[in-house]
């Protein structure tokens, strides 16, 4: 007892050190933020790198894209191209040859201008194979550029891609490309500054300290100012960027927020501006606030399970469409997707930059059954039973059970569920060592394109056995054609239409883009590609407004 | 002594030269590689790809350039993140995670310990109950379920810590340190308990009592040398523990330490990343663990002379 009383005086001690520590967490990343004009941006994860033609993912864009700009840019509203480092451009009247004009006060950071032969010394960069560019097939509608990166000429005379001046630059393409300019906003079409390349090290290295925040060189709105891994990269407003009296903020710091429940905490507490993501159990309370934060939008990218059409039974086309037909759609996006997903039946989104696929079908239990019967299963006999790959996460288990439900109470059949980690997943993928996998497709660019041109015979993203002489002439030939948007479209819905009647794939459901956005982020509209460009983006000091 | 450390030292060279092996052939034998990716990568890039990290030579070829790089202090680059070395990964990530391990520690042996010793004097007693109910909670209770709900509690409802972060805002240590420190609070606080109840049953401690020395004094001075002592071999393996268990700690408060960078290796097949972390903690747990032997003999009269009659 004697020995507990004394021990009193340790305890409120060892506690108020505890106390003492916490201190006051004071003013807010979004308080501070907002009166001295900072964005706090919470970017999902660590990017894997800044040069722009090594990266692949979403992070990586949302940081190259502040620090680079390339020569035309999506408008954040519209999604139409508008000038970025080009000011102008004008197409030859066989649209095969784009001739670009530079803007005189495009700089790069350092004071630089940026020049035609820039270009064309990056394009030769991306392109070149030893460079290892996952990304370079961007380049691929300019004249020879496909051939020069697969190795088969060695000669970047060739490419079509020439510095007229300094501050002209023509290319030339294979075919006319209606999404070509589209593709300038992309990180693997950006310029790069030559001399800091070269500085150091050998310009298809991928392993060089180009990139770290005191050597790196940019064009974009925005300079690096400190990287640090793993905690935070601070960029800031670039005094040497041409529109530098348009850009609102003055600058950003993008966290490596890979953990989205603690993301939704930090933006709970007033430490983010912006989520990369919202934790999908908290989307329903979110959403019933009053003037909630909660943003969702439809995004560019569809979810489906691919079908080996090699293996019984999915190679008959009955077993197929009975599957598909079989699946209630708006059950399951309102249910176990908490109406966070759009019902899909075709694999381009609706609406991709004005065009509307094929609805060949819904869900019809009846006709369902009547198809797996004629294919010699009549209410689920003789089935042999196949099974779904998913890579490992709650998300694609849940949508997996559900379907598992509905064919077991539709077709009376027996599926069997298998995750799978990552790396094996795709590589089960790759070697189609599956029935049934899942998959999800982003769009790269908004156009039908991207999305038809996956289940060519030779598509290295087919994974489904699917091959048709037709389809892919329509797809790689006729479309190229197309006099105009209307006729090109027409040709789309035609393969569309094939591909789902052969149905290699299962389309489940067109995605959304779901944020968390403090009130005072202004000049961040919802767009399909979920595409920001912050050059656009200020914030409100709403306190200054309270006071 | 000198001679049985030495002797521990290349004992351990051929364990850790075990590990790379192990390593660097398993690894090799999972499924996908590093440049994988979801949209199909071509031929022509991925062939590249492999060129510049010699992922196309003979692979033990590979084996003996990475062991001979190894020899220089090299772990390679990663393949991860393109531009960064493993040694650079490492050496960004070691001093977050063993601070972090540090304060675990520290929170680990002040709050088991004495909630362990108070156990101990009062056996049987709901002062011995209530802190020992709480050590088998905080034994079973994983960090996933216990780093959320500080954060609920502390960090959301409460404000009174940051929710995530390193070093960035004060206090931010704080809630990790806890999370990560609380299971080793409840093994130091049945270890403190369980050498301190032994001791206290011992003669000498009655013979102080007997002294008519205060309560406090036998148990600062006579008891708490001795009970203490199973605490001392724990705390190397702990700590190495620590160094190399943090990783779920480090995601769920966003920590920038290794465990991280471990974890994702693994998931991104970044073969260099995932074999220099598991060289580097494997080092340092054979390290601590001699550290700990050292230590208990050092402290231990009749493994002393054990080790003297060795020389």
């Amino acid at each position: 007892m004697i020995f507990f009383r004394q021990k009193i005086p340790i305890f409120s001690l060892a506690f108020s050190v505890i106390l003492i520590a916490s201190c006051d967490v004071g003013e807010g990343n979004v308080d501070s933020g907002n009166r001295l004009g900072i964005l706090h941006y919470g970017n999902g994860s660590e990017p894997q790198g800044l040069d722009p033609h090594v990266v692949t993912g979403v992070p990586e864009n949302h940081i190259v894209r502040a620090l680079f700009e390339g020569l035309a840019v999506k408008n954040p509203y519209t999604l139409e191209p508008e000038p970025g480092v080009a000011e102008r451009w004008i197409f030859s009247d066989d649209k095969r040859v784009i001739t670009f004009f530079l803007n005189p006060n495009a700089r790069w950071s350092n004071g630089d201008p940026v020049q035609a032969s820039d270009y064309v010394w990056s394009w030769q960069r991306a392109l070149d194979p030893a460079m290892g560019n996952q990304y370079s097939y961007m380049l691929f509608p300019v004249k020879n550029a496909e051939s020069f990166a697969k190795g088969k000429i060695s000669d970047f005379e060739k490419v079509g891609v020439k510095a007229l001046d300094q501050r002209t630059l023509e290319v030339t393409l294979n075919e006319p490309t209606p999404y070509f300019i589209q593709l300038l906003d992309h990180y693997s079409t950006f310029a790069v500054h030559p001399p800091t390349i070269k500085k150091f090290g050998m310009s298809t290295d991928r392993y060089t300290k180009w990139t770290r925040a005191e050597n790196i060189v940019g064009n974009g709105p925005f300079v690096m100012t400190e990287w640090k891994l793993n905690r935070r990269i601070v960029v800031k407003k670039s005094p040497t960027y041409w529109d530098r009296d348009k850009v609102g903020l003055n600058g950003v710091v993008f966290y490596p927020t890979e953990n989205s429940v603690t993301e939704e905490r930090m933006f709970r507490v007033g430490q983010l501006h912006y989520t990369a993501g919202v934790p999908l159990d908290k989307i329903p309370i979110y959403r019933d606030m009053e003037n909630t934060p909660y943003v969702q939008a439809p995004y560019l990218g569809t979810y489906y399970y691919l079908l080996n059409t090699n293996k019984k039974p999915l190679n008959d086309v009955r077993v197929r469409q009975a599957l598909s037909l079989s699946i209630d759609r708006d059950i399951l996006t309102s249910t176990v997707l908490q109406g966070t997903a759009f019902p899909a039946y075709s694999i381009t989104p609706p609406d991709t930059l004005g065009y509307y696929p094929p609805r060949l079908f819904g869900y019809d239990p009846d006709k369902a059954k009547e198809l797996i019967a004629e294919a010699g299963y009549p209410d689920g006999k003789n089935w042999p039973g196949i099974e779904i790959i998913y890579n490992t996460s709650e998300a694609h288990r849940k949508i997996a059970v559900a379907i598992q439900q509905m064919w077991s109470s539709v077709l009376n059949i027996q599926v069997t569920l298998s995750n799978q980690e990552w790396k094996v997943y795709l590589d089960s993928v790759d070697q189609m060592e599956f029935d049934i996998a899942r998959r999800g497709w982003i769009g790269d660019y908004v156009d039908p394109n991207n999305f038809l041109d996956l289940f060519i015979s030779e598509g290295g993203n087919n994974s489904t056995g699917y091959a048709n002489a037709v389809y892919d002439d329509l797809i790689l030939k006729k479309s190229t054609k197309a006099a105009d948007r209307e006729s090109r479209y027409q040709i789309f819905y035609r393969a569309e239409t094939m591909l789902m009647q052969a149905m290699p794939i299962i389309p489940i459901y067109t995605y959304t883009s779901k944020h968390l956005i403090h009130r005072s982020v202004k000049g961040l509209p919802s767009n399909l590609m979920d595409s920001l460009n912050l050059k656009y983006v200020w914030l409100e000091d709403l306190e200054k407004e309270d006071r | 002594m000198i001679r049985f450390v030495v002797v521990r030292i290349f004992q351990a060279l051929p364990v850790i030269l075990a590990v790379i092996t192990a390593t660097f052939f398993l690894i090799r034998m999972a499924p996908g590689g590093p440049f994988d990716s979801e949209k199909a990568v071509m031929p022509e890039v991925k062939a590249a790809l492999e060129a510049q990290y010699k992922l196309d030579r003979p692979i033990l070829d590979q084996y003996f350039s990475y062991l001979a790089d190894l020899g220089e202090g090299d772990f390679g680059p990663s393949f991860k993140y393109p531009g960064r070395s493993v040694n650079e990964l490492i050496a960004a990530g070691m001093p977050v995670t063993a601070e972090l391990g540090f304060y675990a520690l520290i929170f680990a042996v002040i709050v088991g310990g004495l909630s362990g010793v108070i156990a101990s004097l009062h056996p049987n007693t709901w002062r011995d109950h209530l802190p020992m109910t709480f050590a088998m909670i905080g034994i079973c209770v994983p960090s996933f379920l216990l780093g959320p709900s500080l954060m609920l509690l502390f960090g959301v409802h409460l404000d009174w810590f940051p929710v995530s972060g390193w070093g960035d805002i004060p206090g931010d240590k704080v809630l990790p340190s806890i999370t990560l420190g609380a299971a080793y609070a409840a093994y130091v606080s049945r270890l403190s308990r369980a050498g301190m109840l032994e001791v206290l049953s011992q003669d000498y401690i009655r013979t102080a009592r007997a002294k008519g020395l205060s309560e406090w004094r036998v148990i600062t001075q006579h008891a708490l040398r001795g009970g203490l002592m199973p605490l001392v071999a724990f705390l190397g393996p702990a700590f190495a523990g620590l160094l190399s268990g943090s990783f779920v700690v480090e995601t769920i408060f966003q920590v920038p330490g290794l465990g991280r960078f471990y974890v994702q290796a693994a998931f991104n097949r970044d073969y260099t990343m995932i074999l220099g972390t598991t060289i580097f903690l494997s080092t340092l747990i054979v390290i601590f663990n001699l550290m700990s032997d050292v230590l208990a003999a050092w402290m231990n009269p009749r493994l002393r002379s054990e080790l003297f009659n060795y020389d």
